[in-house]
């Protein structure tokens, strides 16, 4: 039984392995069906409030021709009546062929992952781990650019974002030369520097995106979240300092991607939508692919 | 009739022989009542344990437990707070086996971890549970949220 906890338990060729099933299984997402799945059952749990990762996941499933249960809002579910999450998980793992799980707990999954009879998928635990996005966001780099070797910048929220946690490693995987731009506030935790130097990842750090918007071949944003800031003054001070605008763009690479797991405030401008660099709305459609090609893993 | 190790002579006697048990000795200073927590002593009345802190010019602990031979897997997890103590079992007051602690791979359910949103700090019916990594210093990896401890770890004994 395979269960999908962090980026971490994947090596290089099994990351290879699911993109290239999801390459075979993108002509199904757009518009097609399968019967891979056929009679089987995905239960989706969702602690958190989700709307792509939800989404696509029950798209994911029904293109294959499977089935899905959803715990649906938290507020009726038997966890009001003081339900911990591993009676759930032994409950619900009776009902389904596997679970995807997003939870506000750090480690949810992993505990989630040893009461269940059946495959677990983590769709996001706390600040933790988000592996499904981040095997999403390699794909799109993948498809869209060059994913060996690749020159990108991970712009915004540095130290809480769990995206960024697990594209930095997987990118180490392949040979990726990381700039980090962040304010001062926000910088990559010492500790993940130090695995992705260790890993022999080349790393540059500035708090300047016009020092490296150049060079890239893809620049990753992410939202920059208010709530960390214990200063409003302070959050204000930052929160702008990354926007994409179309003028932003005039000196970029042909080949330049802008990515974004979504969703966004204010760090791309609308007019930037229209650019030939925004990859952000396909980034989020390739989820259904990608999550295909998971669900056909621990499933079929 | 053999003295136990490290009481060569009546100077330095502070606590009586133990005829039958367990003595661990080059305990870290300071750490013996830790020594206890972890292995869970301290919460069997029944035991007589005898706790020396600070002894002579070496600057260590030594606790005896008497009546007790402990298990290499019992004591090794007290290597996380003091790397160097010695394990000495005691029958008929001669040492008849002594070896250094060894640190596990794994532990359980003797630290809690640092990460108040962790998995491990609710309710849910599951013990915290690290994996050891010995490089430079050691550093204890919660295997649920994936977050590390390196420093002061005594302060999150359970």
């Amino acid at each position: 039984m395979q269960h999908v906890i962090t980026i971490q338990d994947f090596s290089r060729d099994e990351i290879d392995r699911i993109l290239d099933r999801a390459s075979e299984l993108e002509p199904v997402a757009h518009t097609g069906s399968s019967d891979a799945l056929s009679g089987r059952i995905l239960a989706t749990l969702f602690y958190e409030p989700s709307t792509r990762t939800r989404l696509s996941f029950d798209v994911a499933m029904k293109r294959l021709g499977g089935d899905v249960i959803d715990l649906g809002a938290i507020e009726t579910s038997s966890a009001v009546k003081g339900e911990n999450l591993a009676d759930t998980i032994s409950v619900i793992s009776g009902y389904a062929d596997a679970i995807v799980l997003r939870h506000p707990k750090e480690g949810a999954a992993r505990m989630a992952s040893e009461f269940s009879s059946v495959p677990v998928i983590n769709a996001g635990d706390g600040a933790g781990q988000h592996p499904t996005q981040t095997l999403l966001d390699l794909y799109t780099i993948r498809k869209e650019g060059k994913l060996n070797k690749a020159k990108i910048a991970l712009v915004g929220d540095l130290k809480y974002s769990r995206t960024v946690h697990s594209l930095a490693h997987a990118l180490s995987l392949y040979d990726a030369e990381i700039y980090l731009v962040s304010p001062d506030q926000l910088k990559m935790p010492d500790l993940m520097k130090a695995g992705l130097i260790k890993s022999g990842t080349e790393i540059v750090e500035t708090a300047e995106i016009d020092d490296v918007i150049d060079v890239v071949d893809v620049l990753y944003l992410t939202r920059i979240q208010k709530e960390r800031f214990p200063d409003l003054s302070e959050y204000q001070s930052v929160v702008g300092s990354y926007k994409i605008t179309k003028e932003t763009l005039k000196d970029v690479k042909d080949n330049l991607i802008i990515m974004h797991p979504l969703p966004r405030m204010n760090e791309i401008d609308p007019e930037v939508d229209a650019s030939r660099h925004a990859m952000y709305f396909r980034q989020s459609f390739y989820g259904v692919p990608v999550r295909m090609a998971i669900l056909s893993m621990v499933i079929g | 009739m053999k003295p136990e190790p490290d009481e060569h002579s009546d100077r330095e006697l502070r606590v009586k022989r133990i005829t039958n048990g367990t003595v661990i000795d080059h305990i870290t200073a300071g750490q013996a009542l830790n020594v206890l927590r972890i292995l869970g002593i301290m919460d069997r009345p029944d035991e007589v344990v005898s706790v020396v802190m600070n002894v002579s010019d070496q600057k260590k602990d030594i606790v005896k437990i008497e009546g007790r031979e402990l298990k290499p897997e019992e004591v090794d997890k007290i290597a996380l707070i003091s790397p160097d103590a010695t394990i000495n079992i005691i029958r008929d007051y001669e040492v008849v086996e002594k070896h250094k602690v060894i640190l596990p791979s794994q532990i359980e359910g003797v630290v809690r971890c640092i990460n108040p949103n962790c998995i491990t700090n609710t309710d849910e019916p599951v013990k915290p549970r690290f994996v050891i990594c010995r490089g430079e210093r050691v550093e204890l990896h919660c295997v649920y949220c994936g977050r590390v401890i390196a420093d002061r770890i005594a302060d999150f004994l359970i």
